[in-house]
């Protein structure tokens, strides 16, 4: 694309540059008042959560659906509602805005003295961090035998899952959009040592000791992705895992002499033979729950371990300036490679915990969107907080299921994407932040730096 | 393969590409102005198919029409295509990125927010218009149209290829000649001193937005006529064409219409080597490669830094 030194000249094509400013003071329409574009706004949110709560489309009659929702009932209520909140807003708000106001001085912040206890007493943290962490071993004992499911099959698979690619995009700010192909790849790994696949390995192995094997593979593989593409940028980082996964998931569905295809693989489920002592974990979810407790908890203490060592110091000099922190002597890199490594190995464990644990899988299992939908995870519940992935994965990953009895199970992930966009106006920083991204984040709103290595900072460089 | 049947398939493969460059084109204008990576423009596309289905299943006679008529159907197809595409385009900045570009949000907020609003749009047109595919009624007897030395081309073949190519020249013309697009090259190089020299930056976002949002949708009206429509289409199709804008170098427009006839080019012979699963890992690992070896893609990137 040329662009020619005249453009600028062009640009006004004639008109002084001052006039187009001065344009702005031209007579405004009644419609183009705050107040009236606040009512249109409202009215268009009106028609669409009539037609998100309207009746579901048929392909024979493409217009059945708009034409009931336009015409029905639901369309005045909503609307209604719509007006009723904007008179509210635009003729009472003074009095409304008032209460609010002084309620929000009278509290100066309600977390202000629980957090004092918390900070300065840490046998109140000990007592604390144990009571939740009986909590979350018995408490799911009292749950239904589905959410029991729903909770070790998904729920805390995705919690492992989320804290694994938290270290890739929350502590060294690497954009990941393949993560779940590591999944798959741990996955495979436990099918393929447990003599599961066509291929006949070397020796079989019991699914305890496939873990490290596992874990070793996606390491390598984590490696092997990340050390051609490092080097780029952010967005082509993100383009060329997105890419990686899309490979890896194409291989399993179309390798079948391999990996069996889309017919999927049998896996044996976990045990332990010592002699002495042996178990077999069967259909029950809640053993396979403990287990994976174990491997979360594990894992957080490593992980926390790591933020505030060398690497983990290193990992936040990247993310908030790469350029800076290269300049300082950070073999950035290296560092790079660790991060992407160790999230993809911890993604491994999750892949041979979830195949021993649902015992059949196939490759829809690792289709791309989840690579997606986990990194929203990750970021909804706040991006390098340990806590906030926790919470943010736990609920996103509950919300589909607990939907499920509210509103029609194929519109689930409709309200799943309409609370994602909200959430990022309204709280872009995540359920529960980790104070250094709300200060980066502030200082990214004041136009100070971007607020992580993707951020809009390198796309201006000077 | 033998030498026509390359030649069969490097013809199919430059009217895939056409399209896909088309789409891409979107994406990188996007990215230009915003350094967005607009994930929810495959779900722009998938509207635009709709737009034009709709319009078409409303207004199209019991028999197939031939001559003006076709000629007119497929125009009304296009532009209600268009029109939706664009109308999605405008409401999704409007709604989801203008709030996050007023506090200057990070690049990984508008990456989620675009992922929420295209897993929300998907949904909300199946639950619209139905989760089956649906074909594009007939608008013209779909056959062989013309040979190119021996290739035979369809008459939606050529027709994409006629509409893509005269899009993209539209498109070119647009940005580089136009008043509109100096505004749209002055706020990819520096908003900041566009801002200072007088450009509106939101109605410069926002036209960027409906423009590619247009190209979009009549994007998702031909790949519609070619094959159907169905809620879930923009999925593949956009990820292609976003992998050929970052393969052309993101933010640059002619970039972006290389990367699409590149990668369209590359399916095809992948699916002529090795058949149709293996579709999509060609054009990837062409982009990996291309990406080692020149890391800001063929062209070099930014709308308004390559001068």
């Amino acid at each position: 694309m040329s662009m020619k030194t005249s453009a600028p000249a062009k640009t006004s094509e004639g008109v002084p540059a001052a006039l187009s400013a001065a344009a702005r003071l031209r007579k405004v329409h009644w419609y183009q008042e705050p107040r009236w574009r606040r009512l249109g706004a409202l009215l268009a949110l009106a028609v669409t959560l009539t037609l998100m709560t309207g009746k579901e489309g048929t392909t024979r009659d493409l217009f059945f659906a708009l034409r009931e929702d336009l015409t029905g009932f639901a369309l005045w209520i909503w609307v209604g509602v719509a007006v009723v909140v904007w008179a509210v807003r635009e003729f009472l708000a003074d009095r409304a805005g008032g209460a609010v106001g002084r309620g929000k001085e009278a509290a100066p912040g309600p977390f202000a003295s629980v957090r004092g206890v918390w900070e300065s007493n840490a046998s109140v943290r000990v007592g604390v961090l144990v009571a939740l962490l009986a909590l979350a071993v018995f408490g799911p004992l009292g749950l239904e035998r589905y959410w029991q499911q729903v909770l070790v099959d998904q729920i805390a698979i995705y919690v492992l899952l989320a804290i694994g690619l938290n270290v890739v995009i929350g502590w060294a700010g690497l954009l990941d959009l393949g993560f779940i192909a590591f999944f798959a790849i741990g996955a495979y790994s436990a099918a393929y040592w447990t003599g599961a696949l066509p291929v006949q390995p070397p020796v079989v192995l019991n699914n305890f000791l496939v873990l490290p094997v596992a874990v070793l593979t996606c390491l390598v593989a984590g490696v092997i992705l990340g050390a051609p593409t490092l080097r780029l940028r952010g967005d082509y980082l993100a383009i060329v895992t997105l890419g990686f996964h899309e490979i890896v998931y194409l291989m399993a569905k179309n390798a079948d002499g391999v990996t069996e295809g889309v017919r999927g693989v049998k896996v044996e489920r976990f045990s332990v033979d010592l002699g002495f002592f042996s178990y077999e974990w069967k259909l029950d979810p809640m053993p396979y729950y403990w287990l994976l407790i174990g491997f979360i908890v594990l894992a957080i203490f490593l992980f926390l371990r790591l933020e505030h060592s060398k690497v983990g110091r290193a990992w936040t000099a990247i993310r908030e300036d790469e350029v800076a922190a290269a300049a300082t002597g950070v073999n950035t890199v290296r560092y790079k490679l660790m991060a992407f490594a160790i999230g993809a190995s911890t993604s491994g464990v999750a892949g041979v915990a979830y195949a021993s644990k649902v015992g059949y899988f196939n490759p829809e299992n690792f289709a791309i969107l989840l690579s997606v939908l986990v990194l929203a995870y990750v970021i909804f519940g706040g991006m390098g907080s340990v806590p906030g992935v926790l919470v943010g994965t736990a609920f996103l990953v509950w919300l589909p299921e607990g939907l499920r009895e509210w509103v029609d199970p194929k519109d689930r992930y409709m309200y799943l994407g309409a609370l994602l966009v909200i959430m990022m106006i309204y709280r872009p920083q995540g359920v529960w932040p980790s104070r250094r991204r709300k200060r980066e984040l502030r200082m990214a709103e004041a136009g100070i730096g971007g607020a992580d290595a993707t951020g809009p900072a390198e796309g201006r460089q000077q | 393969m033998s030498l026509s049947e390359f030649w069969d398939f490097l013809v199919l493969g430059v009217v895939l590409g056409s399209l896909y460059a088309v789409i891409a084109i979107g994406y990188t204008l996007v990215y230009g102005v915003l350094q967005l990576l607009n994930f929810a423009h495959s779900e722009v596309f998938m509207f635009g198919g709709y737009g034009g289905l709709l319009a078409l299943t409303a207004v199209i006679p019991e028999e197939t029409p031939s001559g003006m008529g076709s000629v007119a159907y497929v125009a009304i197809g296009m532009l209600s295509g268009a029109a939706l595409g664009g109308a999605v385009a405008f409401g999704l900045e409007r709604v989801a990125y203008r709030p996050l570009r007023r506090r200057n949000a990070p690049r990984l907020v508008f990456l989620i927010t675009a992922i929420g609003a295209s897993f929300f749009l998907y949904n909300l047109a199946g639950k619209l218009f139905g989760r089956n595919p649906a074909p594009i009624p007939e608008m013209y007897d779909n056959g062989t149209a013309l040979s190119v030395f021996g290739a035979e081309l369809t008459v939606t073949q050529v027709l994409i290829l006629v509409s893509a190519v005269v899009m993209m020249v539209g498109l070119d013309y647009v940005v580089n000649r136009t008043k509109m697009g100096s505004g749209i090259r002055a706020v990819a190089q520096d908003p900041e001193v566009a801002s200072l020299m007088g450009v509106d930056i939101d109605k410069v976002v926002s036209r960027t937005f409906v423009l590619g949002g247009l190209l979009g949708g009549a994007a998702g009206f031909l790949f519609g006529t070619n094959s159907q429509v169905v809620y879930t289409m923009g999925f593949l199709p956009g990820i292609t064409a976003f992998a050929a804008a970052v393969l052309g170098g993101i933010g640059n427009v002619r970039g972006a219409m290389l990367g699409g006839l590149v990668l369209g080019v590359v399916e095809t012979m992948t699916v002529a080597l090795w058949g149709d699963d293996w579709r999509y890992v060609g054009a990837f690992v062409v982009l990996v490669l291309v990406l080692m070896v020149r890391p800001t893609g063929i062209l070099g990137e930014r709308l308004g830094r390559t001068a």
